[in-house]
This record gives structure tokens, C-alpha cells and sequence, in this order.
């Protein structure tokens, strides 16, 4: 096998520099590459178990390409929708997921598309590794038919299989996602849900009222806070009595996870479904994470943070630096064929940008379809009590 | 979307007048004001973005309550917080997010002037804000409560419904939350989409026990706001947020109350009565411009400004509403 790569390698390099051709090939046959390795990782603080996650994680090369290429094209387009919204084409509001990558791709490495998720409005990134394309996310956010909602919901309201969503107010996800293990455990499948909340909504009374309900039908229920560190504009500190997240199930054990390592996410996430599988009842995590934008478009993000904060974050614990050095110090990938998967993850977001910007609006007969299901199209009020519009289901 | 402006057509001398006056009015509306329909050529071509617009008319300046001073929205009810919170020693301000300020600027220097337990932030749960609240105001303080935005209310929708609203009643007189105000930014924005654009007066408008007023600008702001605080019943003050910086006023600097459960008639007229509160006044008073200029007709119009008990008397007495029957 290796000689029969290398033996091809050098008929392509050949080929080439006949040819003048660029030859998308690295200079070092694939072979030569670390195939896996294992990584320590951070232990997790646990509450009410006896063990956490384990404390070492296997990567595999390609397993690490697939997170960096999808961490990549996360972060390029949530700065891609940054841009957008500041040149007016993207309007309303929009919750950016950048520095929170390690999250949404640890979490789906450990579960499976049969599993279910939910979310609150900082959704993006979960819509694409639930199965969103790039190109109707940015088309969604832009209000246009080729949106994954049809252009309307916008940033807040995505969705797609298995994935319920992009929701605008703050806890009200969590019952529903205890409401969707609720359906996993009737119907058998051995599925289970994922439900995310922030550290602000982690003081709504909803989510006491899901922690008891799931707790007392041992529903398959992941309850996951995302921790990072600012509600909005308050630091946790001074809303919450007590910061140790993943202690505030009580009744339902707990493990602390550092959010910004996608190999710890992903051991946590493993471990916990394992948990809510074997029919012991939910499982609570509190992924340790920070967002390098502001709470929101309108929010600069500095008002209540240091720009050196942010900049010490960055520097230190980026999830996409963290995975890339341990790829590179390992041998599992060269830096040119990183950068091959950024050049490929600028283009697949220049083009979604492209049609994002000039696919049309949604026709004006759309705009009330689906208030209810009925069968005759009904009347919607329009603007005034003689304007109807017609509302298809 | 803002509130509904109902029109009492009471010229009913001949059908074929009623008819004229509705299509008119209608298609008055529909192309003026309200361009949802572009007409079909349009859309296709070029992505025009029609959305409805307003503009603010003020008031004429006012020297019955002192002096005045230019003040847009946000600052009027920052004024009358400044007023409540020096006149009155129990008065408290708390919400998500109003030490700083508030999300719109409604509270800023607040926390600085009188201390961090007369202004403070709670955490993330309106139920529990509002619970609080109704507490704090049994207990004997007046209480400001801020709910961030309308969309917000509705997990606080039991406390103020069953609890705020029947405290005094199911206790007979022994106990009451009259101390108690809701402050809400209310109303659409034309960016906020389903959940920063909510006017949820009409859920709340037929509880007996609670009081509503939605003002249409700063000097009303500030009066109505103040008359909520003073007032001994439990009251909403939905505050409009697309005005916070569009409405400019001269407001006066000293305390002063409007009336609850009192409209005013900003225009009078003969032929049909326009009830509007909050943004849709403005839009409203084009209309009535509109509508005697291009039509002939001649319209009276009500600011509703309390809606809940809201005022029968201006709004259907004989002179107003019947005496368009002529």
C-alpha cells in the first residue's frame, strides 16, 4: 500500500511538472501520516457519579480532518454572516457562534443524525452539523426562498431533521427537549435529545420544572448549559447564586467540560449518552466555553469584557488552534494540507454567500402560509380588515 | 403589530356613501400607508423593500407643569424614575439588565445617583421578576419592574393575571400590590421579527384588577408613567420602543401626572372617529390628513392611552362618536 501510494505520488509529481498542471498533492505521500493517536484530554468535575469521561482520546487522522474542516467552515461563516449583516444585507438580529465551535462538533462526534437536538437562538453552528448546508444557513439568514425555512425564520428559527431548532426565548427549548426524549423513550429507538441552554437561561424556572420531569421519568435527556461566562451582557457571577452549572440538576448528575476542546466535548458527550442509553435517566454537562463576538450583532461585546479578555482567550485556548497544533505536533496532517481545507472552506462560503445574496425573497403568497394546518386555504387579516391574505398549509 | 385603529362609521345616510368612504379609505390605506401589496410587476423586477412608515408629530409645547426641557422618549421615562426615586424613598427599579442602564438606555445614571439597592438587575426569569415584584409592592415599597421586551410577559403572564391582579380583591381590602408597575418596551420595530415586536395589551386588556397605558410620545410618557406609579392598582406601562429616539419632545422637568382612564381627543371631527394608542396615533393623524384632503372627510381623533379601564365616556359619548351620525 505504501509503496503503491508513493509509487503514484511521484507519477503525479511527474505528470506535473511536464505539464505545467497543478497537482493538488502534498509533497509527502498520505502514508507517511500518523494514522491516530491519543491525546490527554481534561478531566471533567463530576457531580453525583462515580466516574467521569475518561481522560485520554483517540483521534483518528481522519476523524481530525473532518472536525477541522467543519470547525473551519463554522467560524468562516459566522464571520462571513458578520460581514454581511454590517454591509445591511443580513438584517434583524443575529447571534454569532464563533469561539464556541468545539461545542456544536463535539457534541454531534459523540451522538448520532438519529439523535435529537435543541437549541436556543445562537443556532448556527448546530444547524450545520445537524445536516444544514452553508448555503441555505447564509440564505436563511439573508430572508431568501432558498433559506432553510424558506426565508422565514431568519437567524433564530433554523431547522432541520432531528434538529428542533433555533428558539427565541430564553429556557423555553428545554421542556421541549425533555418533551422529545419523552418521545424517544416511548418509541424505543434508542435514541435520546440533546437539549442546550446558556448560562443565562439556566436561572429560568422552566428548566427546574424539565429537571424534575425528566429526573422522575428517567427520560434519555442530555441537559447541556453552555457556559461562556456572560449572559448577554452579565457575567455570571452576579446572576447566578451558584456558577457550578452543572451541579444545579441536584438530583440529576453532572460533569463540568471544558467547551473549548472538541475531544473533551466529545468524550463528555459519549460518555453521557452512554448514560442516558442504558435507561439510568438524564445526564447534565456544563460545557466551559467563551464567544468571541458579542451577546448579539448589536452588542459590541467590549462593554462588559476586556478586549485583552477576549484576545487572551483567543490566543490560548481557541478550539481550531488547539486541534490543528495537536494535528500538526503529531504528524496527523501538514500544515499545506490545513491550509488546502481553509481555501476549499473560503470558496464553499463565497459561493454560499453569492447565492445567499442574490436568490430572490420569498413570494409575497408565502407570507401566511402555515399559520394553522387546514385543509381550504384560510383568510389571514391582512393590514386592514378589508385586505385578506390567503394562508396555504 | 401596533394597535388597531377601529374606525365607527356612523355616516350611514346612504349605502352607496358607506360603500365610497370604506373603498376610499381602503385604498388610501393600502397604497399610502401599508405597502404590503407592490403591485405584481414590481416584486419580480426589483426587490423593493416596502415597509410602513410613520413620523413623529409632537406636541405643542406645554408650560402648565414648568419648565421644559428636549427630551426623546427613553429620556422622558428616565425623568419620571428620576422623579419617582427622589420624591419617594421606597421606590425601587429592578430587571434584567437596568444597572447599567437598560438595554434602552431607560435607566442610565440611575444606579449611580441612588444607590445599588434602589436600581438593580435581576437575573434571567420574568415569572420570578414579576413575583418579586408583587411582593415587594404587598410589602409596603413601590416597585418599578422592567420586563425587557413585551415579547418577555408571558411567563409572568399567571403572576400578573391571578395573583397581581386579584390580590386586593380575593383579600378583601387586607392586602394589595398597588405599589407595583410593569415597565415593557412594546411594539414593532420593523427588524424585531416574532419576538422584539409583540404589543400584548389586548391578553391582559380584559383582567379585571390591573391597569394599562401605552403612551404615544415623551410628554405622555412621563404623565402616564408617573400617574402608573402613583396609581394604588397594579399597572402595565407598555413604553413603545420604535419611539425611544424617533419621538423628540419638549418634556417638563418637574413631576407631573396625566390622567388615567382618560383619552384625549388630539383632533376634532364630524364624519368618523379613528381610536388609535402608541406608534399607530402618528399614523393615524396622517390618515386624518389624508382623508380631508383627498376625501372630504372629516375625522375625529381619540389617543386612547389607557387601555385598560379605558374611556367609554370620550370615545362613545354623544358628541364624539354620535354625533357622526349626522
Amino acid at each position: 500500500m505504501q509503496k503503491m501510494l508513493s509509487i503514484i505520488s511521484n507519477v503525479l509529481r511527474g505528470t506535473a511538472s511536464k505539464n505545467g498542471a497543478r497537482v493538488v498533492l502534498s509533497s509527502r505521500g498520505y502514508a507517511d501520516f500518523t494514522q491516530q493517536a491519543t491525546f490527554d484530554i481534561k478531566k471533567c468535575d463530576v457531580h453525583k457519579l462515580e466516574e467521569g469521561p475518561p481522560q485520554e482520546a483517540v483521534l483518528t487522522r481522519e476523524e481530525g480532518l473532518q472536525y477541522y474542516r467543519t470547525m473551519q467552515m463554522m467560524r468562516r461563516m459566522e464571520l462571513k454572516a458578520d460581514q454581511l449583516y454590517k454591509q445591511k444585507i443580513i438584517r434583524g438580529f443575529c447571534h454569532l457562534y464563533d469561539g464556541q465551535e468545539a461545542c456544536a462538533v463535539g457534541i454531534e462526534a459523540g451522538i448520532t443524525l438519529s439523535d435529537h437536538l435543541i437549541t436556543a437562538y445562537r443556532a448556527h453552528g448546530y444547524t450545520l452539523t445537524r445536516g444544514g448546508t452553508v448555503r441555505e444557513i447564509l440564505a436563511e439568514l439573508t430572508g431568501r426562498r432558498g433559506g432553510i425555512a424558506k426565508g422565514k425564520g431568519g437567524s433564530m428559527h433554523m431547522y432541520t431533521k432531528n434538529f428542533y431548532g433555533g428558539n427565541g426565548i430564553v429556557g423555553a427549548q428545554v421542556p421541549l427537549g425533555a418533551g422529545v426524549a419523552l418521545a424517544c423513550k416511548y418509541l424505543g429507538k434508542n435514541e435520546l435529545c440533546v437539549s442546550l441552554y446558556g448560562d443565562g437561561a439556566a436561572n429560568q424556572g422552566q428548566i427546574f420544572e424539565t429537571y424534575n420531569m425528566a429526573a422522575l421519568w428517567k427520560l434519555p435527556c442530555i441537559f447541556v448549559c453552555e457556559n461562556n461566562k456572560y449572559g448577554m451582557g452579565t457575567a455570571v457571577e452576579r446572576a447566578a447564586a451558584s456558577t457550578d452549572y452543572y451541579k444545579r440538576g441536584d438530583f440529576i448528575p453532572g460533569l463540568r467540560v471544558d467547551g473549548m476542546d472538541v475531544l473533551c466535548v466529545r468524550e463528555a458527550t459519549k460518555f453521557a449518552a452512554d448514560y442516558c442509553r442504558s435507561g439510568k435517566g438524564p445526564i447534565l454537562m456544563e460545557l466551559q466555553t467563551y464567544r468571541y463576538h458579542g451577546h448579539s450583532m448589536s452588542d459590541p461585546g467590549v462593554s462588559y469584557r476586556t478586549r485583552e479578555e477576549i484576545q487572551e482567550v483567543r490566543s490560548k485556548s481557541d478550539p481550531i488552534s488547539m486541534l490543528k497544533d495537536r494535528m500538526l505536533q503529531n504528524n496527523m496532517a501538514s500544515v499545506e494540507e490545513l491550509k488546502e481545507i481553509d481555501v476549499a472552506v473560503r470558496k464553499e462560503i463565497e459561493d454560499a454567500a453569492q447565492f445567499a445574496t442574490t436568490d430572490p425573497e420569498p413570494p409575497l403568497e408565502e407570507l401566511c402560509n402555515h399559520v394553522y394546518s387546514s385543509e381550504p386555504p384560510i383568510d389571514v387579516r391582512g393590514t386592514s380588515p378589508w385586505s385578506k391574505l390567503k394562508s396555504h398549509s | 403589530m401596533a394597535a388597531a385603529a377601529r374606525f365607527l362609521l356612523r355616516s350611514a345616510s346612504s349605502k352607496g356613501a358607506v360603500s365610497n368612504v370604506s373603498g376610499g379609505v381602503h385604498s388610501c390605506l393600502g397604497v399610502s400607508l401599508v405597502k404590503l401589496y407592490p403591485s405584481g410587476s414590481s416584486t419580480s423586477k426589483s426587490q423593493r423593500r416596502n415597509v410602513s412608515h410613520f413620523t413623529f408629530q409632537p406636541d405643542p409645547e406645554t408650560t402648565k407643569y414648568g419648565p421644559t426641557q428636549k427630551m426623546n422618549l427613553f429620556q422622558s421615562v428616565t425623568s419620571a424614575l428620576d422623579n419617582t426615586l427622589a420624591t419617594d424613598p421606597t421606590a425601587v427599579i429592578f430587571g434584567e439588565d437596568v444597572a447599567f442602564g437598560g438595554v434602552f438606555r431607560c435607566t442610565v445614571g440611575l444606579r449611580d445617583k441612588y444607590g445599588k439597592d434602589r436600581v438593580f438587575n435581576t437575573p434571567l426569569c420574568e415569572q420570578g421578576i414579576v413575583g418579586f415584584g408583587i411582593g415587594v409592592a404587598v410589602a409596603g415599597a413601590t416597585a418599578i419592574a422592567e420586563i425587557q421586551f413585551a415579547d418577555y410577559i408571558y411567563p409572568a403572564f399567571d403572576q400578573i393575571v391571578n395573583e397581581a391582579a386579584k390580590y386586593r380583591y380575593r383579600s378583601g381590602n387586607l392586602f394589595n400590590c398597588g405599589n407595583l408597575t410593569i415597565r415593557a418596551p412594546w411594539g414593532c420595530v420593523g427588524h424585531g421579527s416574532l419576538y422584539h415586536s409583540q404589543s400584548p395589551e389586548a391578553f391582559f386588556a380584559h383582567c379585571p384588577g390591573i391597569k394599562i397605558a401605552i403612551p404615544r410620545g415623551p410628554v405622555q410618557a412621563k404623565g402616564l408613567l408617573l400617574s402608573c406609579i402613583a396609581d394604588q392598582n397594579p399597572c402595565i406601562f407598555f413604553e413603545p420602543k420604535i419611539l425611544y429616539r424617533a419621538a423628540v419632545d419638549q418634556v417638563p422637568t418637574e413631576p407631573y401626572t396625566i390622567p388615567l382612564s382618560q383619552a384625549e381627543i388630539l383632533q376634532e371631527g364630524s364624519d368618523v372617529t379613528l381610536v388609535a394608542w402608541g406608534t399607530q396615533v402618528h399614523v393615524m393623524r396622517e390618515v386624518a390628513t389624508m382623508a380631508q384632503e383627498k376625501l372630504g372627510v372629516s375625522c375625529e381623533l381619540i389617543d386612547l392611552q389607557t387601555i385598560l379601564p379605558w374611556d367609554t365616556d370620550t370615545v362613545c359619548k354623544f358628541d364624539s362618536a354620535q354625533k357622526a351620525v349626522k
